[in-house]
This record gives structure tokens, C-alpha cells and sequence, in this order.
């Protein structure tokens, strides 16, 4: 441990957690390497892809823009506290497998943990609604076909009503280039 | 019931879901306790000669154990792509030039994570700066060369060595040319490279890291360390996406074997995002020169594709790829005179690798281009052309003019049905409404029609299948998953011999010490080549069962089937009697096969996909309204791991068309380098998918199936390149190169309006 420590309680699943940490130390890795929770990983350094995503105090939060001092004293949620070991699956969870809204799995944690954000935030939510709340959290295998109703039928909604209406709906997508259309020029 | 075709959800999920999966970077084995992290010092230039490396200052950091340069290793550089410019080899660590943004310099081990960027930081590296070569046509021009003493940018040619045939479009009523650029991808898995290695006192070395093929990856790995095979041992752990950029091993994997017996302690290495859009590998890269020529009425008599594909700094597989777009060039074409030829350059970029279709995507995003030109030449419907010119079902098996024989196909029933789910005739009145009115959001439809080669390269695999006392089977397979689910799957087709539930089924992979074979998971291979083999392998194991049951039932063996309902061996039609289940008899005596699958061809799964989008004729913005594809691999074993592949292929290909570019400035500086700059597009940009079922089986293996891995990627990408063209067609707009993002779909309606097209 190289330069000044400082301590830090953390509430990690309903656990206390505490450690002396450098204070440039991120959450992500406060929870993969102090905790010992390898579910939350890191896919980007800009923010960008929400493997990350943790819930803190019921919030979801990208844990790698988050120093682990900025969490002291509070309350944060990883994939591991969703599901009882050995117990059911969280409904949230049950749904990603039912649809197959997973592959290779690395978005997974982050996906599951933004997605119970939202549905906590917005408990029926149409197709759109879910596009746009996952929009921070990157895929690069499902092509979010199965992620999008997966968070449908975890919200009780039918999932293929709900790609109909929104297939018939004349409202106005966000489009794709708002990133890149000066790069790709 | 046979659970074969049926939706089975993943076996895999539950720990995914609960715990998550375990990638090389969370490994907590206790072979890599008190490992050093590796950080590596990278080129800022692009092409430079090294001038000095001062690593005193890194020495002296906090928790720094050793810092290393190209001139301590002794590991000499090596032909990465063994049939590209054998002067084209790739140093270690650089030592005199560097030759591409993100190339290694140094190597700094430290005793924590946060450590060695620190140190990394106080490497001092003088650099000389060279002339940077980005542009395809300056590499071939051989001006500034990469490699002096290879006096060629040229890492390997295909078909350059013929002139072209000028009598090719001689009788052609209409013949039309154009440049088409296919551009740089990056795979961007969502895990980044990541290796640990670790030295035993055997003197073998354990290398734990995320592939696509462990025993790929273990041979090259050995081949660079100038070691034999047996030396190597590679573990895969979960590996979180690959997409092709992750097959075999990466010349970093070598450097932290290498390094870790150096330090004499295991060492770690996990990449930033940064540095895996600069250091891993990326695909497409082509500058395609494409000229086709027919009749009025519609038949395509001659086609010719001539290929500058960009190998970035150091030729790896991307060299190959082109060979792929060459076999694949006529597509699903009945064309009677076809041509190519392929010309591979080094530039100062990143190499390029396999990505999803390599080298196929290619193929077809340039004759479907093709086809559209022409049908606009001739003034056809693109639809209506592609029917008329696709190889009719009946000429199966049918060797083209790529130089391949197809197995199977029925192209045209492909188009007829995505057109009618797409309703197809509806979608053409609603485009010419819109075109009356004059609105700023106009309607696009695009068709594409596809055949790609899957499983070719390595044809064999094998299976081993053993049932245990306990009644519980392990599966041994040379495949190896990374999202595609073949846990379940390779339990499903051993379940369908056994009668044994997938949940008692382990299906293991991705160790060479244990499977001592196998070609991993590439190229739409797996089903069709290892599936096979444990198909055939549980095939096999109930024969055995039967030979060993036949004395303890007293029974013939042809008169003994298996009762799937309580995985046992019985007598034909005698309900009731003696059985004895495949677990009792391995109580008696290990009950296992081994077996191996040669399906010694390839396959050519097709398809037809529909794009329907809107563009805004004022600012350009492009919207993907609706995909409509027909994907055509034979009978699909588990319909709903097949869809999930089709979903992320048509993403992927949605996102190359409208989104993705890996773009360098002139002096070889990656501007895309970041999540932040190179946009995929979230769940926001895409619509749902709109999947249409066809299944014509192979002959080649006993499955009848063909890949579908990367069917969305070959099919997905032209449809959606056409639909965008096609809105803007009445405005005079012929071709937009991809991606086509709002700035240069407006510059092409300006440019329209101006009379050029």
C-alpha cells in the first residue's frame, strides 16, 4: 500500500466491510479485491459500459467512477446480495435466464443491477422505457433483444405484447451516431 | 419427447446470475498467490525509432519489482502470421522502431495493481518520429516502408500474380464500378485481454487466459517461448466475449509466461479498455474496387472484386481473411465469369485479427453493394434482381466461381419470406407515399441475400462421454464456449442418446492437459464439428452399453434399445422385464467413449434479411425501424441459444453499418480509442428483431447443421447499408460508405442535389 490510507465501513450485502484504503481507490476494486465479490466487473475507463453497476443505498451507481471513500458509511448492493446463496433466484435474475438475456456474462452483474434500479424506479415500464433506462449499460452479445424482455416479464409485463406495441408505435427513437458522428466522419 | 429443437434455458445461468462467472482476472486459484501485476509502457507514436528508454526513476517507485525492455529479453521477435513477409516480425518488447499506437515498450512488474501504473508513468522513452502510413493505396505505393528490409509493404498477395481478364464484361449491356471501403472494427468484447502464468517446478508452465482455443493458444504460445507443447499448459476460464478477436493466444500472453519465470513468481496482467482498443486485435479493414456487369433484363453475367485489406503494424490471421472474401465473392450468385484478388498490406495501425465473419462479411457487403448498383443501373427492383440471379435449389451441390462447393441452399425461398414478413409490397407503397409528399423522413428498405462458409479450417474435433457410478456424465469437448452456451447444448445432444437430464451432465473444456485436442470456438465451427462429435461420442457410449447389457439381460444386442425415461438399456418390447441403467453399468465397469468427427467440408449456411429505416433528409439522422431475417442453419438444436447468436450477429451488423469505426488521423494517432469515442450502440439505438425460422439441412453431418454464429454480422450489415442508399435513391444517392452516420449521409444528399452521385 503505497501513500496515506484512510479507513473506510461499508455496508456490502448486509455486511459490515471495513478496510484501510488509498483514497484513490475505486469501489469496483474495493469490491473485487477487500470484499473478495468478483461479480461486479470493470469493461471500460470512461464510464462508458456499466459492468460496474452497483446499487448504493438502492441507487444504481457505476462503481468504477466511484471512490470507495465516497461510500463510507453506506449501503451497497452487488449481484451477490441479490439472490440468497442456495436459495431462489431474484426475480430479476430468473428472467435474465428464462429469455436468455445473457451470454458471455460479463455484462451481466451491471445489466441485472441497472436493471432492478429501474424497474424499482419505474415498476411498469413499456419496451421504450427500458431501451432508453439501459442505455448506460453496454451488451456486446445479445444485441439487448433478450435483455429488453427479460426486464418486461421481471416488471410482469408480457414481453411480446409489449415488442408488438412498440413495433406498431410511431414515436421517435434515439438514433444511433450521437457518439461518433464527428469520429466517423 | 426429444429435447432436441426444444428451449432449454442455460445450465450455465445460475452461477452467472448469482455469483457470476469467473474470468482470468477473478481468478483466486492458489497457483497465482503472490503474483506481480504486469503493466506494460506502450508507444504513443505510431511509427518512431526509439532513441533511449530510461527506466531508473520506474525502478525506484513504490512496490516496483522489476522493470524490463525489449534489450533484457532474450525471446527473439517472431513471424506472428507464418505465411505473411517473413521480414514482417513482431519484437517482444520494441527495441528499435515502433510501429503502431499502443505497441509495447517496457514491462513493469509490481507487487499491487495500482503500482504499476504509477511506475509505468516514470518510463522515459526518447522517440525519433517516422512518417506514419495509414492510407491503404500509400502502403501499397511502397514509399515509407514498415519493415526496410522486407522492401515490400506487402505481407501477402492473393491472385496478384494474374492480370485481370480485360475481356470480363466483354457482351454486358451495363457495367458499373465502384470503390467501397469495409472499415476497421474493433471486436470490443466486453472482457479485455487478460493472462496470469505461472512456472512449476516441473518446468511446465501454467497460463491461465481469455481465448476462444486453448490448444491453439497453447501451440502458439509455445511456439514464441521456443518451448515444446507439453511445456504449456492453458486453462481457459470463463471468457467474456471473443467474437474472433480472441483466437489463440495474444503475443502479450507469451510476454507474461516469459516474464513470470524471469521474476520466478506467477504474474498477472489485465488490460485497460484503452489499451485493448489500441493492443487487441481488430477486423474488416478493406478498400474493395468492385465492378459488375450484365443485361437489361436483369442477369449478372460478370463480377470482379479487387481487395486492398489492411494487416495493421505486425500480420496476424487478418492477413488470411481475404482468401475468405475471395471463396465467398459471388455470394449466392449463379455468376458465370467472377474475378478477384487480394492485396494484404502492413500499415502503422493496430493488426488486424478475425471478427465476426471475417473476411465473409466482407464478401457479401461488396456483391450485395454490387447487386444494388446494378439493379439501380438497370432500374429492377433489388429484390426482384437478387431472385433472379441466386442459385437455384435444384444445382446443389454447387461449385462457384469462388472456387467452393455449396452443400445447400434454397436462396430465393430465403428472399420470398423475409419480403413477406417484412410485407415487403406494403413497405415499397408506404416509401413511395412518402417520396410524393416530400417528407423530411424518409423510408428505406434494403435486402440482402447471404450464403457464408462456417466450420471451415479445421474440420475435425473431438468428444469424450462418460457416464459415472452416480449416475452424473462428463463431457469432454475441444470447443470452447464464451457466451455461446454449449454447456447446455452439449448436454442436450448427449441427453438425446442417454435419456440423462442436461442437469446431471458436465460439459468440460478449455484445458489442454485434460482434452488433449481440440479447435476451439471460431468461425461458426462448434455445433457442426464438436456438438457432432459428442453427439456421435453418446451415440457410441449406448452402443457400448448395449454390448455390456446384452449378457445381463440375456438378450441380443439388437434386440436392446435405451428407455430415455429412466436412462436405462431394456429389451425391445417387453415392457416390464430385466433393464439395467447406463449407472449400474458403470458401477461395474468405467462405461466411457472416445471419439472424434471428421465432417472434412465445410458448411454454407444463407439467408435473406429485410432493413427497414427511416432518414431524416434534413440532418441526416438514421433510424433502424424494423430487420426482418431469414437465417438458414440447418435444424437447430436449442432455438433459443440459436436466436440469441442471430440477435448479437444483426446488432454487430446493425452498428457497422450505421455506427462503428476504428479511425486513425493522419500521423496514426487512434482517435477511437475509448469506449467514450468509438460508439456500439446501446439497447436505445436498436430495435427489437424480427426473426423468420428455415431449415435445410446439410448432408455433411448427421446433425444437418450448419453455424449460425455469425449470420447476423454477414446479412444484417448490407441490408441496413442498402436502406439507408435506398431512401435517399429518388434523391439520385447510389452508395454511402459505412458507417453511415448523419454526417455522411448528408453530404451525400447534398452532394445529390448537386448533380454528382
Amino acid at each position: 500500500m503505497s501513500g496515506n490510507t484512510v479507513k473506510v465501513d461499508i455496508t456490502v450485502n448486509g455486511e459490515q466491510t471495513s478496510a484501510d484504503v488509498e483514497p484513490r481507490l475505486l469501489l469496483a476494486h474495493y469490491l473485487r479485491e477487500n470484499v473478495g465479490l468478483k461479480a461486479t466487473n470493470i469493461g471500460c475507463d470512461t464510464t462508458s459500459c456499466g459492468a460496474c453497476t452497483v446499487l448504493v443505498d438502492g441507487e444504481s451507481v457505476k462503481s468504477c467512477t466511484v471512490l470507495a471513500v465516497q461510500t463510507d458509511q453506506r449501503s451497497v448492493t452487488t449481484l451477490e446480495g441479490l439472490s440468497p446463496e442456495g436459495g431462489e433466484l431474484h426475480p430479476m435474475a430468473k428472467a435474465f435466464r428464462e429469455e436468455h438475456g445473457l451470454q458471455c456474462g460479463f455484462c451481466t452483474p451491471g445489466m441485472v443491477m441497472a436493471a432492478v434500479s429501474l424497474i424499482e424506479e419505474n415498476p411498469n415500464p413499456t419496451e421504450r422505457d427500458v431501451r432508453e433506462g439501459l442505455e448506460g449499460n453496454l451488451c456486446r452479445c445479445t444485441g439487448y433483444h433478450n435483455i429488453v424482455r427479460a426486464v418486461l416479464a421481471a416488471a410482469g409485463q408480457d414481453p411480446d405484447a409489449e415488442q408488438k406495441r412498440e413495433a406498431e408505435s410511431d414515436a421517435s427513437r434515439t438514433a444511433p451516431g450521437f457518439s461518433t458522428g464527428g469520429a466517423g466522419a | 419427447m426429444s429435447i432436441m429443437g426444444t428451449r432449454v434455458v442455460r445450465v450455465e445461468d445460475p452461477v452467472f446470475l448469482t455469483r457470476g462467472a469467473t474470468y482470468t482476472d477473478d481468478l483466486t486459484d492458489e497457483r497465482l498467490t503472490g503474483a506481480l501485476h504486469l503493466t506494460l509502457v506502450r508507444s504513443p507514436l505510431a511509427h518512431a525509432r526509439i532513441t533511449a528508454i530510461d527506466v531508473e526513476g520506474a525502478r525506484e517507485a513504490p512496490g516496483v519489482v522489476a522493470v524490463i525492455t525489449g534489450a533484457d529479453l532474450d525471446l527473439p521477435p517472431a513471424l506472428l502470421f507464418p505465411a505473411a513477409n517473413k521480414a514482417m516480425v513482431r519484437p517482444w518488447l520494441a527495441t528499435d522502431v515502433v510501429r503502431f499506437v499502443g505497441e509495447p515498450v517496457a514491462a513493469v512488474l509490481t507487487e499491487e495493481r495500482y503500482q504499476g501504473p504509477d511506475a509505468a508513468d516514470l518510463v522515459a522513452v526518447d522517440y525519433d518520429p517516422l512518417p506514419a502510413v495509414i492510407d491503404l493505396k500509400a502502403a501499397a505505393s511502397d514509399e515509407v516502408l514498415l519493415f526496410p528490409e522486407a522492401g515490400t509493404n506487402t505481407a501477402l498477395g492473393f491472385g496478384v500474380e494474374d492480370a485481370f481478364d480485360e475481356t470480363l464484361f466483354d457482351g454486358c449491356d451495363v457495367v458499373v464500378t465502384r470503390e467501397i471501403v469495409n472499415q476497421r472494427l474493433a471486436a470490443a468484447p466486453l472482457e479485455t485481454r487478460a493472462a496470469a502464468a505461472v512456472w512449476g517446478d516441473d518446468g511446465r508452465v501454467t497460463i491461465f487466459c481469455s481465448s476462444q482455443n486453448a490448444h491453439i493458444a497453447r501451440d502458439e504460445i509455445a511456439g514464441w517461448l521456443g518451448v515444446e507443447k507439453d511445456t504449456v499448459h492453458v486453462i481457459l476460464p470463463d471468457v467474456g466475449g471473443g467474437f474472433g478477436a480472441k483466437i489463440g493466444a495474444d503475443p502479450e500472453f507469451a510476454l507474461v509466461a516469459a516474464l513470470a519465470k524471469r521474476a520466478g513468481r506467477p504474474v498477472r496482467w489485465s488490460e485497460s479498455r484503452s489499451e485493448n482498443m489500441t493492443g487487441m486485435g481488430q477486423g474488416r479493414a478493406q478498400l474493395q474496387t468492385v465492378t459488375i456487369g450484365g443485361s437489361r433484363d436483369g442477369k449478372v453475367q460478370a463480377y470482379r472484386i479487387d481487395v486492398l485489406a489492411d494487416a495493421g503494424a505486425y500480420p496476424r490471421l487478418g492477413t488470411y481473411l481475404p482468401a475468405f472474401t475471395r471463396m465467398m465473392a459471388p455470394g449466392t450468385y449463379d455468376i458465370p465469369k467472377v474475378e478477384s484478388r487480394a492485396r494484404v498490406l502492413v500499415t502503422t495501425t493496430t493488426s488486424t485479427v478475425a471478427y465476426r465473419g471475417a473476411g465473409r462479411p466482407e464478401a457479401t457487403a461488396a456483391i450485395e453493394r454490387a447487386m444494388d448498383l446494378f439493379a439501380a443501373e438497370i432500374g429492377m427492383d433489388p429484390a426482384e434482381v437478387r431472385k433472379l440471379n441466386v442459385i437455384a435449389p435444384e444445382k446443389f451441390p454447387f461449385v462457384t466461381q469462388g472456387g467452393v462447393e455449396y452443400d445447400s441452399g434454397e436462396y430465393a425461398k430465403a428472399i420470398e419470406r423475409a419480403q413477406e414478413a417484412a410485407g415487403y409490397a406494403e413497405l415499397r407503397a408506404e416509401q413511395a407515399a412518402r417520396r410524393e409528399r416530400g417528407d423530411a423522413r424518409q423510408l428505406g428498405i434494403g435486402v440482402s441475400s447471404y450464403v457464408e462458409i462456417t466450420g471451415g479450417g479445421a474440420f475435425a474435433e473431438d468428444a469424450a462421454v462418460e457416464v459415472h457410478p452416480d449416475g452424473t456424465v462428463t463431457v469432454l469437448t475441444g470447443t470452447s464456449p464464451h457466451g455461446q452456451g454449449h454447456a447446455t447444448a452439449w448436454a442436450m445432444l448427449a441427453s438425446d442418446h442417454l435419456g440423462i437430464p442436461i442437469e446431471k451432465i458436465t460439459v468440460k473444456h478449455g484445458d489442454t492437459d485434460l482434452i488433449p485436442r481440440g479447435s476451439g470456438t471460431m468461425g461458426s465451427r462448434s455445433l457442426q464439428t464438436g456438438g457432432v462429435a459428442v453427439y456421435q461420442a453418446a451415440g457410441e457410449l449406448v452402443e457400448l452399453a448395449k454390448q455390456r447389457a446384452a449378457d445381463l439381460l440375456e438378450a441380443n444386442v439388437d434386440d436392446l434399445e435405451v428407455d430415455k425415461s429412466n436412462a436405462s438399456i431394456v429389451v425391445k418390447g417387453a415392457p416390464g422385464s430385466k433393464s439395467v441403467t447406463f449407472a449400474q453399468l458403470a458401477e461395474q465397469e468405467k462405461l466411457a467413449v472416445s471419439t472424434t468427427f471428421d465432417s472434412k467440408k465445410p458448411t454454407f449456411p444463407f439467408g435473406a434479411h429485410v432493413a427497414v429505416v427511416e432518414v431524416d433528409v434534413e440532418s441526416g439522422k438514421v433510424t433502424v425501424e424494423r430487420i426482418v431475417t431469414v437465417d438458414d442453419a440447418g435444424p437447430v438444436v436449442n432455438p433459443l441459444l440459436a436466436e440469441g447468436q442471430r440477435h448479437g450477429g444483426i446488432a454487430q451488423g446493425i452498428s457497422q453499418a450505421l455506427l462503428e469505426e476504428v479511425v486513425y488521423d493522419e500521423d496514426g494517432n487512434p482517435l477511437t480509442a475509448t469506449f467514450a469515442d468509438y460508439g456500439f450502440p446501446s439497447a436505445a439505438e436498436l430495435p427489437s428483431f424480427e426473426l423468420v425460422d428455415q431449415a435445410t439441412p446439410t448432408p455433411i453431418n448427421p446433425l444437418g447443421a450448419k453455424g449460425i454464429g455469425e449470420a447476423g454480422t454477414i446479412g444484417a450489415t448490407p441490408a441496413v447499408q442498402s436502406a439507408v442508399v435506398d431512401a435517399l435513391s429518388h434523391l439520385g444517392v447510389r452508395h454511402i460508405d459505412m458507417p453511415t452516420t448523419p454526417l455522411r449521409v448528408w453530404e451525400a444528399i447534398q452532394a445529390a442535389s448537386k448533380g454528382a452521385k
